[in-house]
């Protein structure tokens, strides 16, 4: 896998994943190209296409796009369930995760990516092992004293639409 | 899993993000980001030291400011700080940044280093992951240099834990793929393969990866993993669906390893041991049978991830090529995804089906789909299916369905989406080409193309039904028959036009004897496309019906009045009025011998590989074929009709833009009215400051204001060309009362003088200027050989009794002699390489004076009058320039490269010279310009 990007129904970036050595602009460029892409397709489209010499492999859930580039030997539908596991990892460890989880815990969803894939290629696809090794690493973070003032959310990405 | 891990405590960071969302417009994000950034910088600079958390924090919300897509130029130290805590998630955010906002800051790079390196020999399984994942992040080569001896003893040892060989594997892999150099395998390789026999299904998920990336580079060292692979896939297949346990997905084993097990299989031929491929060849036939069985869920993901291995499978099928009985299966079954109802599904049967159609083994399998096939390309909804269904139609065309399948594609092409037309015009083209079994449906499929997508159908596409009507006399008749009646047509496309002059001015003498096409008809038909044409097409008229005077004497005189009238002979166009006039002439004077020999019909074409092919090759992927074979066919078609193409040489003189136009805008009006930039203050410094920094602002501009001070402006303008300059000064008195003895000289001290620069005033200067008035100066200058120094231009006046005295450098510099010089990549690198001497180079490394604005840059090097070279540097923030120094003595080669570093706010400059002192002084001019 090259890259992967989390975005929302309106284009913002929540998430951002390179594989490749990219200069920012570039990332930027294509960032900007994919959104606009993927946003155009409709609904009952197939969840792959060609782009550049790429292939793009995308999924909707609720108001998150999920869209990874592979190369051309690379499987789409496994990395269609790449893009589910990662789902569900953070549906997991969120308890029913939704957009605002991603955008205010945005340092937990790359940790969770980390052990999950690492440098494109999956690492570790056993839920149980991925989330212990979360839960490892939040068990030895000093116990705050602070709460989050996090506004309650709606519970929308669990079901994939 | 606890919801108290959501958010550890970083109060300030979440208020920090809701108010970034609570911002209405962009611009009260950018105030709310830039007070937060000063906030960081404040605290970051402040002499209180800040504690961990507060550190961690802030660098969290950076690292979110750089999400957003803002730059960051700072903070990377503390997070370098954090690296080292012992406190885990401050060295865990401090990892993140660097991960995500890498900087090749060599100074920071080795602090990094240290970090990670301490983590990794720490033995604490949670930071030696940390420190891994971090280098697989970044991946660089300073990187891999450090830790690429160390990670494979990570990977290998007895007593790591599973979860540190997961991130030591892969961490690996990512270092070979960008240093491959720097990775030797060599002593760990069988115990990296037998990482495929690990316990630990996770260990085996990421070892794969590498053990695959690794056997595609060196396939003989890694081929044991063949075997140990062969029997790990077994027993996966072979697994109940609860066997693996978390690693079933949707009661699919193991699916991932499953399909890069696979993947790794197909680095290899099939196995030569017959009981590995007994059993291969078993998991295969079990893969395909599952297929078949219902499935054990209706979940999506169930079928995904079952499908997926199926895929790979067949793959694996199709890249061994020498199993009837699989490939005939897998085709069957892809032939039952067509018309699933997923989309997806239908999608990869299509995408997996072209390359089963090259298989002699299933190529009939294949063909039996035809009608599903087809079908998708009328009734699919997404255009990227459609596309599948267009390409698997061309892979499966063979002589026996190239009729339909032709048909289909043509039909398909009326309603076309844009985006593939092209690519479906040359498909037609070539399939029409290479199943023809007569020439008449060649000939009706190529005018129908250019009938129903003439915009699309390129050059190619027609030059190659002319070679081949030319080249096959049994299809000429035809072809005239045919072209005559598709132009009856009221409106046709231009390609039409061009197809039936070409091939109605060779061979419209095979229909002549119907009365219903005679000479005259066919002409009349022809010239009442004319006026609707393009220049070329025009031009390729006229050689029609030049061929038509020699085919049909009857027609000469119609012709010739034709090319006689105002509108060709007087034609504003050099090559129709050329043409005009020669086929005039040609006609008139020449016998009919002549004539029939110049005009004779055109001669076979060497029979080549089709340029349409080479076309599509190239749409298709770069270096399939060479850009050579193209161009010939280009040229080839050229000198279609014996007229040739004698227009293309004028339109071939490269326009160079001339290196003195202005690009700042001050040609216009008199240098006088510009703006100043230094107004005033300058009557104490005049000599020294001034003057210098004076001509240094016109090395990359001619026009401008030279000096100004409270009495007097003097205005600069100048042309150069080869080794020859004129200067105009402009004297303007600023002043209500008039300059007397007003005198200036121009001098060139030492060397300048005498065998450098040759300089004569042109006009002597009237002593008197009076209050408000400009006088002129013309100074010309001719360049003898390379020169450093600048002349000095002294002013001497009176004013109100005081005596006025001046001195100015005049802005000439050697680079005002340039010519540009245009030329491709190739020949810029090769000359580069040929200026190697040391002393042809000089090197500056400079800090930016002015903003790294792009334009402006190119700007200034085209002032500085060499070509500005583009697509030459394979950085495109690099700029290339290249110049010839015209002087009277020799003329001296220059090539420049400029590097703009914007983090740094540097530039280097590297200047090549076939002239030492020339680099050296262009480097010293230029370095003081950006």
């Amino acid at each position: 896998m090259q890259f992967m990007l989390l975005f929302s129904r309106q284009g913002k970036l929540r998430l951002q994943k390179w594989y490749v050595p990219l200069s920012d602009k570039e990332k930027k460029k294509i960032t900007r190209e994919l959104v606009q892409t993927v946003l155009a397709r409709k609904p009952k489209m197939c969840s792959f296409l060609e782009w550049r010499d790429l292939k793009i492999v995308y999924k909707r859930y609720a108001s998150l796009y999920f869209c990874c580039a592979i190369e051309d030997q690379d499987n789409e539908l496994i990395t269609l369930e790449i893009i589910h596991r990662y789902v569900e990892l953070l549906d997991k460890y969120f308890g029913s995760v939704c957009e605002l989880d991603i955008i205010f815990n945005f340092e937990k969803a790359y940790f969770i990516l980390d052990e999950f894939l690492l440098g494109g290629e999956a690492q570790e696809t056993s839920k149980k092992n991925v989330l212990k090794a979360i839960e490892q690493a939040d068990l030895l973070q000093e116990v705050s004293t602070q709460s989050v003032t996090s506004e309650h959310l709606c519970k929308c990405i669990a079901t994939p639409q | 899993m606890p919801a108290v891990s959501k958010g550890d405590g970083m109060r300030g960071l979440a208020v920090f993000i809701s108010d970034i969302r609570n911002c209405k417009s962009k611009e009260a994000e950018i105030k709310r980001i830039n007070k937060e950034l000063a906030n960081i910088r404040s605290k970051f600079k402040g002499d209180k030291a800040l504690d961990g958390y507060s550190k961690k924090k802030y660098v969290c919300k950076l690292l979110f400011i750089f999400l957003l897509g803002h730059d960051i130029d700072f903070g990377h130290m503390e997070a370098v700080n954090l690296l080292s805590s012992n406190k885990y998630t401050e060295k865990q955010i401090g990892y993140l940044f660097i991960s995500v906002l890498v900087n090749s800051n060599s100074e920071l790079i080795r602090l990094i280093n240290n970090a990670i390196k301490n983590d990794l020999s720490s033995r604490n399984p949670t930071f030696m992951c940390l420190a891994l994942h971090c280098i697989a992040n970044v991946g660089s080569r300073e990187m891999a240099e450090a830790f690429a001896g160390e990670i494979p003893r990570i990977l290998v040892a007895g007593d790591t834990m599973d979860s540190v060989k997961q991130s030591a594997a892969l961490c690996l892999l990512r270092l070979y793929k960008t240093s491959p150099d720097l990775v030797l395998m060599g002593e760990w390789t069988s115990r990296v393969v037998h990482l495929l026999n690990d316990q630990h299904m996770g260990v085996v998920t990421a070892a794969i990866s590498l053990i695959t990336c690794l056997s595609q580079k060196n396939p003989d060292e890694f081929k044991t993993c063949v075997s140990l692979a062969v029997s790990r896939l077994s027993r996966i297949v072979s697994s109940a669906s609860t066997d693996l346990q978390d690693y079933t997905y949707y009661f699919v084993p193991a699916p991932w390893l499953s399909c890069k097990l696979l993947r790794l299989l197909q680095c290899y031929p099939p196995p030569e041991d017959g009981a590995v491929k007994g059993r291969l060849v078993e998991c295969l036939e079990t893969i395909l049978n599952k297929a078949q069985e219902p499935p054990k869920s209706k979940k999506v993901q169930h079928s995904n991830a079952k499908n997926a291995i199926l895929f790979e499978a067949i793959s694996l099928i199709i890249h061994y090529d020498s199993e009837p009985n699989l490939l005939v299966r897998a085709c069957n079954q892809l032939g039952q995804f067509l018309q699933h109802r997923e989309t997806n599904l239908r999608y990869l049967a299509l995408e997996s089906m072209c390359t089963l159609a090259s298989s002699e083994f299933s190529h009939e399998a294949v063909k039996t789909h035809i009608e599903t096939v087809i079908n998708a390309l009328k009734t699919e909804r997404d255009v990227s299916v459609r596309q599948r269904a267009a390409d698997l139609l061309y892979a499966m065309c063979d002589r026996s369905n190239a009729k339909q399948i032709v048909a289909e594609m043509l039909s398909y092409l009326e309603t076309a989406d844009y985006s593939i037309r092209e690519e479906m015009v040359l498909k037609v083209a070539i399939l029409a080409e290479k199943y023809a079994v007569d020439y008449s449906w060649y000939v009706d499929t190529i005018l129908n193309l250019i009938r129903i997508a003439g915009d699309y159908v390129s050059e190619e596409v027609w030059y190659r039904v002319i070679q081949i009507v030319i080249n096959r006399d049994d299809v000429q008749g035809y072809a005239a028959k045919t072209v005559f009646e598709a132009l009856q047509a009221p409106a046709c496309h231009e390609n039409m036009v061009k197809v039936g002059g070409y091939i109605l001015g060779e061979f419209g003498n095979l229909i002549a004897g119907d009365p219903r096409s005679s000479p005259l008809v066919q002409f009349n038909l022809l010239h009442s496309k004319f006026h609707l044409c393009s220049v070329p097409t025009r031009a390729l008229l006229l050689s029609a019906y030049i061929k038509f005077i020699n085919l049909f004497p009857e027609t000469k005189s119609t012709i010739q009045e034709v090319l006689r009238s105002d509108s060709q002979i007087r034609n504003s166009d050099v090559e129709l009025q050329q043409r005009a006039v020669e086929y005039l002439k040609l006609s008139s004077i020449a016998s009919t011998d002549v004539l029939a020999t110049v005009l004779e019909e055109m001669p076979p074409f060497p029979e080549r590989e089709s340029s349409i092919l080479a076309k599509l090759k190239k749409k298709k992927g770069p270096g399939a074929v060479s850009v050579n074979e193209l161009e010939e066919g280009k040229r080839e078609g050229g000198e279609l009709n014996g007229g040739g193409e004698r227009g293309g040489d004028s339109s071939a003189i490269a326009s160079t833009p001339s290196p003195s136009a202005d690009l700042l805008g001050l040609r216009a009006g008199p240098p006088v009215t510009a703006a100043a930039p230094s107004a005033g203050s300058l009557l104490v410094d005049v000599f020294s400051e001034a003057g210098r920094s004076g001509a240094l602002r016109f090395v990359c501009k001619n026009n401008g204001v030279l000096f100004e001070n409270q009495l007097l402006q003097i205005g600069i303008k100048s042309e150069y060309r080869q080794n020859l300059g004129r200067m105009y000064l402009f004297y303007g008195n600023k002043t209500s009362v008039q300059f007397v003895t007003f005198t200036t000289t121009v001098t060139c001290p030492g060397e300048l003088q005498s065998h450098i620069l040759h300089i004569h005033t042109w006009n002597s200067l009237e002593p008197l200027i009076e209050g408000g008035a400009q006088v002129q100066q013309v100074i010309n200058i001719e360049c003898l050989t390379d020169f450093s120094d600048a002349p000095l231009l002294n002013i001497k006046f009176r004013y109100g009794g005081a005596l006025q005295n001046l001195t100015l450098k005049l802005p000439v510099t050697i680079n005002k002699f340039f010519q540009p010089t245009e030329m491709a990549s190739h020949d810029f690198f090769q000359r580069w390489k040929q200026l190697s001497l040391p002393q042809q180079e000089a090197q500056k490394i400079f800090k930016a004076n002015h903003a790294m604005d792009t334009e402006v840059l190119k700007a200034k090097l085209l002032g500085l009058g060499m070509a500005l070279l583009e697509n030459v540097d394979p950085n495109p923030e690099n700029f290339v320039c290249a110049g010839v120094i015209q002087t009277k003595a020799q003329q001296v080669g220059s090539l420049l490269r400029l590097e703009p570093n914007a983090q740094a706010q540097m530039y280097r400059l590297t200047v090549r010279s076939s002239k030492d002192t020339v680099s050296k002084r262009l480097c010293e001019l230029l370095a003081e310009q950006f």
